[in-house]
């Protein structure tokens, strides 16, 4: 048995001074991704059906393959951002840290992967 | 932390079912959470009619004919029955509001009475409301001045003045922290919206001079972050007060601060 005042219970370890960052980061990237995910698609879309050469010379100009590598990034560091506050919410301890890094890493992989099918689409 | 099912000792069970009243033909059923600390059982719900030709309109009126004509071992709070002191509320129909002001013509079917959720309970209808209201107190609920106090009063213009409206009127009831579900996974680090609406309050006084100590206390993930806009609090609000406003207009103070 803990004999935690109410008072101290309430404040735990006080403030962290963090998380406006966290907040403002996820608003920006939102915002971009506004703008992003429509231009994604239609590049993307102005690309299907094309031959394998067609799609080659699509993305080998700069706007369809820099709006994808944008795309690609704002948006997966976005569902990382989330995933983030997704496990603080429903997980603690031990297993909330380890998760914490395994989406980490997914997420970084899935960008590293994805800029290098692009960059060997485009070059 | 997230719990998708009731641990063993608090599944609620079939209770007792009260007679009818006799030659009524008005009747109303009520089923009620009991639960009884010092008898070792399982939460029940507990069934009762009432002749509504004789019952006051709101729940409350209800609940207090249930308890001095049926069952006097039924436990509830309540002090001004209009809506002021904010000691009733509970659960009625799957809403958080005050049992005071809320009529029974706004129950369809069955009337259900239950504690505000995820709260450990004291008996019956009433929650374990003591670390809500730490977090209400950790918050500075009070006028913080580092100026010497002025001979008469602080001042205030009519507009800023104005700007406590929506905010002031909170009477501390906790429906609105207790069906947020932010809340209930963390209520043990995020201070919920009544704590929150409270602080944005006292942080938007114009007389108050510790807004940066205030938004300092509250920057951190748990305590403030944890709002997802999910916006129940706004939705169950038994006096139409909006916390979410208030906590995001908090987070714009603190983005304000940092961009």
């Amino acid at each position: 048995m803990n004999f935690l005042t109410d008072r101290k219970r309430a404040q735990g370890m006080g403030a962290s001074g963090q998380g406006t960052h966290h907040h403002w980061q996820m608003m920006v990237s939102s915002t971009l991704l506004v703008v992003l995910i429509p231009a994604f698609v239609i590049t993307f879309g102005l690309s299907l059906g094309g031959t394998y050469e067609e799609v080659l010379a699509f993305y080998a100009k700069p706007v369809p393959a820099i709006i994808s590598a944008l795309t690609l990034i704002v948006g997966v560091v976005h569902i990382m951002r989330e995933a983030q506050m997704a496990i603080e919410d429903y997980m603690h301890g031990l297993a909330e840290k380890l998760t914490y890094i395994a989406v980490g890493a997914l997420c970084y992989t899935m960008i590293a992967v994805g800029l290098f099918a692009l960059v060997k689409l485009a070059l | 932390m997230v719990e998708f099912a009731l641990p063993k000792n608090s599944r609620i069970v079939t209770g007792k079912t009260w007679p009818k009243p006799e030659g009524a033909t008005n009747v109303r059923k009520f089923q009620i959470y009991r639960w009884n600390p010092d008898d070792g059982k399982n939460p029940q719900v507990d069934t009762y009619f009432l002749d509504m030709d004789k019952c006051g309109p709101m729940v409350l009126d209800a609940l207090i004919k249930i308890k001095n004509e049926i069952d006097p071992t039924l436990t509830f709070r309540r002090s001004c029955r209009e809506g002021i002191c904010g000691s009733c509320a509970m659960n009625i129909d799957g809403i958080n509001t005050l049992a005071c002001i809320y009529g029974l013509d706004e129950v369809k079917g069955d009337v259900k009475i239950y504690p505000l959720p995820h709260m450990p309970v004291v008996k019956d209808l009433i929650p374990d409301l003591t670390h809500f209201y730490a977090q209400h107190a950790s918050i500075m609920p009070w006028l913080e001045t580092k100026t010497n106090r002025p001979a008469k009063e602080w001042r205030q213009s009519i507009e800023d003045r104005k700007k406590l409206d929506g905010l002031y009127e909170c009477v501390m009831c906790a429906s609105c922290s207790t069906s947020c579900p932010s809340y209930w996974w963390n209520g043990d680090k995020y201070l919920g919206p009544a704590a929150l609406l409270h602080a944005y309050r006292w942080i938007i006084d114009s007389r108050d001079e510790a807004t940066g100590e205030r938004l300092d206390e509250l920057e951190d993930p748990f305590k403030l972050y944890r709002c997802h806009t999910i916006m129940n609090c706004a939705k169950t609000c038994p006096k139409g007060l909006n916390p979410a406003k208030a906590i995001a207009e908090i987070k714009k103070m603190l983005v304000e601060r940092h961009v």
